[in-house]
């Protein structure tokens, strides 16, 4: 039984070294995948404007707008953050700007 | 414990980013959030149906799930689920087991209204401790926006192109969360995505904590399928509810309860016209769709009112 781990697993592995069943043995793998090179526009928060209330949080579909351990609204997570806008929009207060992501 | 959203929010996350559902999608927002319900400490099995949602989130060797996660095949989540229930179940009883755990099947529309119908049938007819929550886009996407049973009528499918043969989708909505109301099963409530997410947060709660078989109906639009700008999710969702065409309610032991009643219940065009796949219905000769969906959400909507007893 191989109980290989996800970052020792690549296309060149051979069968007999692959996990049983295709099975993977940790949670949360997909952390080393970059989204953020998906982006064509960036959300850029205005930290002037930013009431702390936290309606743009929830709505992110990758995890992108982390809460910290006192609560408060942290960086956006450029790593994941596709650039879909829709924090953008949920902001009630005009904090968050779409801007052309120049790579 | 009454409603917090940064209290919510600080809980934590059980889904990792990384995965590849398309930038705005309504699925991973569904997922997230059902999972943030779960009390700290306790654990979760999942299973998924097959879907944009699993091919983009368990793409071997990367997972994007903290809990455990089955992939079985398109149409058997609920019985995988309900296998694994029972199994810890009889570990429990025979003391080989300490730690809680809970048990969430997810699947898209098409894994749900159709294909995997009669398994979720299944699983909660026999009341097992668990919940089947659906994400439904309204088609089959990650096939390439295929009808499905939950498809709207008149919405522009790639099986049901609009055009001078048929206007769009023929059929309307089939109406799935009564079908599973009338399991008599002691928890099924329909929510999307709104303000501050106490609708969706409060009823994944109350869905995975109900002791016996849960069934959560949480609308995920799809920009891709849908064609909107994908900016607009909190937009679509709102006049979703605010048109009454995807109302928001809850059924407690048999008892309907509506979550939110319109003040002023908008016209279907409000909603209609944000999407490209029901742009066709605005064109002129063709008024009498927007009447014919009119119509039908009305219909739905008083016998939602009379269920509830308003
Ligand atoms: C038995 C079977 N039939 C067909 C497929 C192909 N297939 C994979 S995903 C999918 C569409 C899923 O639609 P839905 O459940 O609505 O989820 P969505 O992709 O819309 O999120 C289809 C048809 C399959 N995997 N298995
Ligand atoms: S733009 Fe989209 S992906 Fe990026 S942080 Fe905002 S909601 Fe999340
Ligand atoms: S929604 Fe706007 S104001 Fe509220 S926390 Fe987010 S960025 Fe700040
Ligand atoms: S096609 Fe639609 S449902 Fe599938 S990942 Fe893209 S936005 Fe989500
Ligand atoms: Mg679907």
């Amino acid at each position: 039984m191989s109980y290989k781990k996800a970052s020792e697993i690549n296309e060149k592995i051979g069968w007999r070294d692959i996990t049983p069943g295709c099975n993977i043995y940790e949670g949360g793998t997909s952390v080393t995948v970059e989204t953020g090179d998906w982006r064509t526009m960036k959300p850029v928060i205005n930290w002037d404007k930013c009431k702390q209330c936290l309606l743009c949080a929830p709505v992110c579909p990758d995890m992108s707008i982390p809460v910290t351990a006192e609560g408060k609204r942290g960086e956006f997570d450029y790593f994941f953050c596709k650039g879909c806008g829709i924090c953008s929009k949920a902001c009630p207060f005009g904090a968050i700007e779409m801007v052309k992501d120049e790579k | 414990m009454s409603y917090n959203l940064k209290e919510n929010l600080m809980r934590e996350e059980r889904l990792a980013g990384g995965h590849r559902m398309c930038a705005g999608c309504g699925s991973p927002i569904a997922i997230r959030t059902v999972l943030r319900q779960l009390e700290p400490g306790d654990k979760a099995v999942v299973t998924g149906a097959t879907s944009c949602m699993e091919v983009s989130t368990f793409m071997y060797p990367y997972t994007a799930w903290k809990e455990s996660f089955i992939h079985n095949a398109f149409e058997n989540a609920a019985a995988t689920c309900s296998g694994v229930e029972t199994a810890y179940r009889a570990l429990k009883k025979q003391g080989k087991l300490d730690d809680t755990y809970k048990f969430i099947a997810f699947g898209g529309d098409g894994g749900t209204y159709d294909i995997g119908f009669q398994s979720l049938s299944g699983a909660m007819e026999r009341g097992h401790d668990m919940v089947y929550v659906c994400y439904d886009n309204e088609a089959y996407m990650n096939t390439g926006i295929q009808r499905s049973s939950s498809t709207p009528r008149f919405a522009d499918t790639t099986t049901t192109p609009q055009g001078s043969v048929i206007p769009g989708k023929i059929q309307n909505k089939k109406d799935l969360t009564k079908i599973m109301v009338a399991h008599g099963i002691p928890y099924v409530a329909q929510t999307t995505f709104i303000g501050n997410f106490k609708d969706i947060c409060e009823k994944a709660h109350k869905a995975i904590y109900t002791p016996g078989a849960a069934f959560l109906n949480v609308m995920a639009p799809c920009p891709r399928g849908w064609r909107y700008p994908s900016e607009d999710m909190m937009k679509v969702c709102k006049a979703a509810v605010e048109t009454c065409v995807w109302p928001l309610f809850e059924v407690v032991e048999g008892k309907y309860y509506l979550s939110y009643e319109p003040k002023n219940k908008l016209p279907v065009e409000e909603y209609l016209k944000m999407q490209g796949r029901f742009a066709h219905m605005f064109k002129p000769g063709n008024e009498w769709m927007i009447e014919a969906f009119q119509q039908e959400v009305d219909r739905r909507w008083e016998n939602l009112l009379a269920l509830c007893n308003l």
